[in-house]
């Protein structure tokens, strides 16, 4: 059952003119443009037993990813695929909102949107995940650690997907003859393939305005926002309207020339995890 | 196709600004007025007037209601009164005098399960809406039926100036009591003229929204007096 | 298999639609006793029931807001609903779904009137044949108006799939496991607002723009329909 937010802060009401004034002259609190994100920094390779990991950090939110496979039987109608989850969790000590317990709406909402935006472009190459075929592929876990919450989720958690999925790399394996399969933790063999780099920009509609990278004040008093996922050819590999206020035809066209722009910047962070892991 | 009163309206459609509409039944879209629920233009001496198809009671104090008791607390009954708000009925209210724990057995004077008649004493939306008995025909409803009608519908169990309900008590020999949240109480001289009374209530429910209702009632009861020999 | 759903020589889907046509659409409203208000949509094959509770006080007293109605949402796929029985545990898949039409609906219905109450509503998957959030909030939106609850407009919604590289409406579960994009839109076109807006695929910007003028342009049809349905329930047949 999905619940109208009921434990929502309060963002004072000058806050909010404050945060209108400052847009008019088109920028925001830390001086950066109404359509340019917040500072980014990506670290990867931040854990030792995960096959793959990054730590993101855009302005003060904090994501952590970590990816582990695991030998699996496939599913029955894809024989010749490995599997790519995405998991996503809110802990409890990165906002006083978060509680502890099983995903609640916005962490599966986080990981779904996620987890379509990688699937349908097909970033991940599943059919080099095969290790017997019909019989044994990797599963890959992505989960996404939410540490520190000050607005969009998205953005960051997709970057510390991507950023871990590029550094991760696929343990060494037996085959027993008994048909089991036994991975060699510790070991470094293959890169994953990845194929497409694929980011999400998310815009928030405050006041009359469409800003780039919303901080939690901002998604408090925001209409709503839109999440566009893009691959590195700009086609849109994903969306999701989120929050209740309704959205103007011409709004979403103006998200997504803004968020097209704007996504060049986490491309370009992107490449550098790329080109520094080679 | 039988006609209406008037126009039929719905939820999002723009009216004329000069139509009379109360809120919620009505808002404002920029600069325009729209409908909000199901309704209808009715057109009197020149005027548009919104009328409300459906609604939701919203107590006021003032409102004369009918309320079904449905738990028996420490110091006061729970009534509801088919709205989004539960109401309180203090014992002391009932009672006429201070209330006394050891002596006063609040389960036997009024048990869930039964009806009283009671006006809104306060309500302001942010705690649960008081009743209160005091006053000429108010108290725990001893004899009769109370029929469930939407709350939308009363005004037209009424009628003009009480003539509708007038016609029905005159029809039947049975009393009505329409009450603004939805419930009408009907005490008759037989079970069988309750009987006709609870349809011909249900007939106007039905078709309040049709012009000859009047007529149509009229005829109804007479025809189902004559049928049943009663 | 893919080639069959596709698009063929006549410019025709897999059942005989064209691009820009939506499967028969049927609603009916008042369909339960109990509800506050009730509906039944179908699209096709997908049939979906909707129900609303309240707004009343909530068992749980702590979850009221002072100023407004809080509103609660369950999007639900009866274990019958699909060729494979579904688990009626709630999945992911309808936790994610309950809270986007939860948000479809919102911001349409004046719930500052009914401050420290609840309004339930209650979407049944009865039958599943792609569309089902759609439909669901289509029947939704008819069920809260058929309560009486206040709104400042009525919401449809349908989704724009793509199809062998064709733009199509209203796709149904054959092409929606075929098929290249999925883009679920809900509107209040009395307001000219979009309330849902969700891609699943892939799709260049010019065909987001155009997948949603097909959607906003059926979503004004199903709307007429909806007030259609509503009105229809208060004009008697003469006999």
């Amino acid at each position: 059952m999905s619940v109208t937010p009921f434990k929502l802060p309060v963002v004072p009401a000058l806050k909010r003119q404050s945060y209108l004034n400052l847009y008019k002259r088109g920028v925001r609190e830390d001086g950066r443009s109404i359509r340019a994100p917040r500072q980014l920094e990506i670290k990867v390779g931040v854990l030792e037993k995960a096959e793959g990991s990054a730590l993101v950090r855009l302005g003060n939110t904090q994501v952590l990813a970590g990816v582990k496979v695991e030998a699996t039987s496939p599913f029955k109608d894809t024989p010749n695929q490995g599997v790519l989850v995405v998991h996503a969790e809110n802990v409890p000590l990165a906002s006083p909102m978060f509680e502890p317990g099983p995903p609640d709406e916005n962490a599966i909402e986080l990981a779904r949107v996620i987890d379509r935006s990688l699937r349908e472009v097909r970033a991940v190459d599943l059919e080099a995940l095969v290790l017997r075929p019909g019989e044994k592929v990797w599963n890959v876990w992505v989960d996404v650690y939410v540490l520190d919450h000050d607005g969009n989720l998205f953005d960051a958690s997709m970057l510390a997907t991507m950023a871990a999925l590029l550094s991760t790399e696929l343990p060494d394996f037996e085959e027993l003859e008994t048909g089991e399969v036994v991975v060699k933790r510790g070991t470094k063999g293959r890169r994953l393939k990845v194929d497409h780099s694929v980011v999400t920009v998310t815009t928030a509609k405050v006041g009359n305005y469409i800003i780039v990278d919303p901080n939690f004040e901002e998604e408090v008093i925001s209409d709503y926002r839109l999440v566009l996922s893009f691959d590195e050819n700009l086609r849109i590999v994903g969306a999701q309207k989120t929050g209740s206020g309704g959205m103007r035809a011409e709004e979403l066209q103006e998200a997504i020339k803004v968020s097209k722009e704007a996504s060049q910047i986490y491309f370009k962070a992107l490449e550098q995890v790329r080109g520094g892991g080679k | 196709m039988m006609k209406t009163y008037g126009q039929i309206v719905l939820p999002g459609d723009r009216l004329d600004s000069r139509v009379e509409a109360e809120r919620p039944f009505v808002t404002e879209v920029g600069q325009e007025k729209v409908a909000t629920v199901l309704g209808m233009i009715s057109q009197r001496e020149g005027k548009g007037f919104f009328v409300p198809l459906k609604s939701i009671y919203v107590p006021k104090p003032g409102d004369i209601v009918i309320g079904l008791v449905e738990a028996v607390a420490a110091t006061s009954w729970n009534v509801d009164i088919n709205s989004p708000y539960s109401a309180l009925l203090y014992a002391q209210d009932f009672l006429g005098r201070s209330f006394n724990p050891s002596t006063d057995d609040l389960y036997q004077i009024l048990k869930p399960g039964e009806y009283l008649k009671a006006r809104i004493f306060a309500f302001d939306k942010t705690r649960s809406p008081l009743l209160t008995v005091q006053g000429e025909g108010l108290g725990k409803l001893i004899k009769g039926a109370v029929i469930d009608v939407p709350p939308a519908k009363i005004p037209r169990i009424i009628g003009k100036k009480r003539s509708m309900t007038a016609l029905v008590e005159e029809k039947t020999g049975c009393s009505l009591f329409p009450a603004t949240n939805g419930r009408v109480h009907v005490d008759c001289p037989s079970p069988e003229l309750e009987a006709v009374a609870i349809m011909a209530i249900k007939l106007i429910e039905r078709e309040a929204h049709i012009p000859g209702l009047t007529e149509r009632v009229a005829n109804f009861i007479e025809e189902e007096r004559r049928r049943k020999g009663i | 298999m893919k080639a069959k759903v596709g698009i063929d020589e006549r410019g025709l889907r897999h059942d005989g639609r064209r691009p820009d046509e939506m499967r028969p659409v049927s609603m009916r409203v008042g369909v339960l006793a109990n509800a506050s208000g009730s509906a039944m949509v179908e699209f096709g094959k997908t049939k979906v029931l909707a129900a609303v509770y309240g707004p009343r006080e909530p068992t749980q007293r702590f979850m009221v807001l002072p100023e407004k109605a809080i509103l609660r949402v369950r999007y639900h796929m009866a274990p019958f609903s699909t060729a494979e029985r579904k688990n009626p545990a709630p999945s992911r898949r309808e936790v994610e779904l309950s809270k986007v039409i939860r948000e479809a609906l919102e911001d349409v219905i004046i719930t500052s009137e009914y401050p420290r109450t609840v309004i339930d509503v209650f979407v049944e998957v009865l039958q599943a044949d792609g569309g089902t959030r759609a439909a669901g909030i289509t029947a939704a939106s008819l069920a809260l108006a058929d309560a009486g609850l206040p709104m400042k407009a009525l919401v449809g919604s349908v989704a724009v799939g793509k199809i062998s590289g064709t733009l199509v409406l209203d796709v149904d579960e054959t092409e929606d496991s075929a098929g290249e994009a999925d883009m679920p839109v809900a509107a209040a076109p009395d307001l000219g607002l979009i309330t849902l807006f969700q891609l699943n695929g892939v799709l260049t910007e010019e065909e987001v723009n155009r997948g949603l003028s097909m959607a906003l342009k059926a979503i004004e049809q199903l709307v007429a329909m909806q007030k259609s349905v509503l009105r229809q329930s208060y004009e008697v047949v003469e006999e």
